[in-house]
Formats: C-alpha cells, structure tokens, sequence
C-alpha cells in the first residue's frame, strides 16, 4: 500500500526488547503494513584485537531490526521499528534511531533481566520512553513488582499490555506519546 | 525480507553495488527520510538506481526502500545520493533531523501524532 503522496513527515518510534518478547508481534498488531525486514552494517576498528583474516583490523558486524508503518493523517507518517536490545545493536542506535520520538521497552517478567541493558542504555542516550509488561500466560508478579525490579523511577510509565491485540498495542503508544507530551508540556513551560 | 546470511561472498557484492564506496555523500539521510522519484528509469541505468526509482513513485522511507532491495541502511543511502545528485529523486526530510539529539519533540507535532493514533 503506498503513501499518500501529500506525506512529508516521517517519524519513528522504536520498540525494544529481548528475543521473543513480542516486539515484531506489537509491530504487526498496528501496522498498515506486513512487517518488514532489513539490517544495517557496522565496521568497527580492531581495538586492539588481532584478527589474523582481516588485514585492516576491521570488523563488520550486522544489525537485523523489523518495522512497520502506521500513516496518522495527510502529512506525517509513524515507523515503528522493533529493536533488539543487546549490546551490539546500540553500536548503531544514534545511526538508525536518532530523531525518534521515544521508545517502548517491551518486556517479560519471567526475563527482565533482558531490559536491564536497554533502560541504562536509553537513559544514557536521554531517550524518552514507557515499559510495557507483555502479559505472557502465568506471570504472577504485580506491576510494582516490575517496577521494584527494573528499579524503574516513578515518572516512567509502566503499563500492562497483549501485544498481539490492536487495541492493547494502540494504548502502548499512546502512553507513550502522552508522556512524552507531559514532558514536552513542562519544557516548553519552564523556557516561557 | 532478508533472511539470508552475510557469507563471505556478500561484501564482494555490496562492494560493486556501491562502486567501492562505504559513506554516502550526503549525511543528512534518515532511515524515516521521504524518496520521492523525480524521473523514471533510464536504459543503461545501475540496476539498483533503476530500482529504487520504481520503489518510490510514491513517496517511501530511506528503510523501506532497503527492505525491498534487499541491500543494508548504509549501502541505500549511498546509491540514495547518487540519484539525489543526479536530480532523479528528491528527500522529504524529518523535522527531527533539524532537533538536537536530547531535545524533545514540541507539543503542535505530539498533539498531531496522538490524534493520528487515537483514529486507529
């Protein structure tokens, strides 16, 4: 299905988890398109390394991520793209992701040990975003319990959510884009 | 849909594909970036250049395009300027790309994007 040729605003939100989480499942919940699939190349210097294939030194790792699309009106088109959060992926985070509105951490209570890394990651690089407990058959924990476990401030939203249904998923990013509306509210108020 | 490994005779290709070369020209290429084409294909055209042309009658994302050829972000956007250069496209590019890297996006544009998802 292509865009309406008026479209000249695309933006991103990107969805971050471990495997299996259900990152490209909340993807196909809202998109207006199948999801897609592509991958980004990185070459690295050997630091220090001494890799006896590469005469250079070099490393070239890749990066697979999905996405999909979701047109909001005549104008502005959203991409949400679905991350793995390990530790190579954020080699080519400011690459792929700079610009985005915000991120959604996925996660799973039986793995949340998986999300540790993707929150200090994205406070490091000051991206804005909620938690979304995927609710897998059998979690007993509380919300609070997550939040205890992520040591997750107080002014992070914490959500329950079924990725696999529209309506849940909807509400994922629209959490989100409502706090990233309440923070923009209180900067935009503190610089008047 | 790439599902295939990058195997030992993958760089070879990507190497032709972008005549040797591993940064684009022009910089300001987001994956969410707006290609539009501004000509059709031309007999004699790089297969890939005449691709991307079909691709992008109608306006499409930087990522799209790459999704479809089948080739990684950073190999598009090198053949992406190429045909910028050469006027056969023109890039609709993100207001995002003109904000500082930690500064929020402001509340006309959120206010938009929540009326967008609440139609859903």
């Amino acid at each position: 299905m292509p865009l309406a040729g008026t479209v000249t605003e695309g933006l991103k939100i990107v969805i971050v988890g471990g495997f299996g989480v259900g990152k490209t499942t909340m993807v196909r919940a809202v998109s207006e398109i199948r999801p897609l699939s592509t991958e980004e190349t990185m070459t690295q210097a050997g630091e220090g390394i001494d890799h006896p294939g590469l005469a250079d030194g070099k490393t070239t790792t890749t990066v697979a991520f999905d996405f999909g699309r979701i047109s909001l009106d005549d104008q502005m088109v959203l991409y949400l793209f679905g991350a793995p959060g390990q530790e190579r992926f954020w080699f080519v985070w400011d690459r792929l992701f700079s610009g985005t509105l915000g991120a959604v951490v996925l996660v799973d209570t039986r793995r949340l040990a998986d999300s540790w890394y993707a929150i200090d990651r994205l406070e490091h690089h000051r991206t804005p975003f909620i938690v979304a407990r995927n609710n897998f058959p059998g979690s007993t924990h509380s919300i609070e319990d997550v939040r205890d476990a992520l040591s997750l401030p107080d002014d992070v939203p914490l959500i329950d959510c079924d990725a696999r249904d529209r309506a849940s998923a909807k509400k994922v990013l629209i959490t989100l884009v409502d706090h990233l509306y309440e923070l923009s509210t209180a900067k935009e108020a503190v610089l008047s | 849909m790439i599902r295939r490994e990058l195997d030992n005779e993958e760089p070879d290709r990507l190497y032709t594909v972008t005549r040797g070369r591993s940064v684009a020209d022009d910089p300001h290429l987001d994956i969410v970036t707006l290609i539009v084409a501004a000509a059709d294909p031309a007999p004699g055209m790089q297969s890939e250049h005449a691709r991307i042309l079909r691709a992008c009658r109608a306006p499409v994302a930087v990522v799209e395009i790459s999704a479809d050829l089948g080739l990684p972000v950073g190999v598009v956007k090198i053949l992406l300027s190429d045909l910028l250069r050469a006027g056969k496209i023109t890039a609709r590019h993100p207001s995002s790309s003109a904000r500082a890297r930690t500064q929020l996006p402001d509340t006309a544009l959120l206010k938009k994007v929540l009326v967008g998802l609440h139609k859903l």
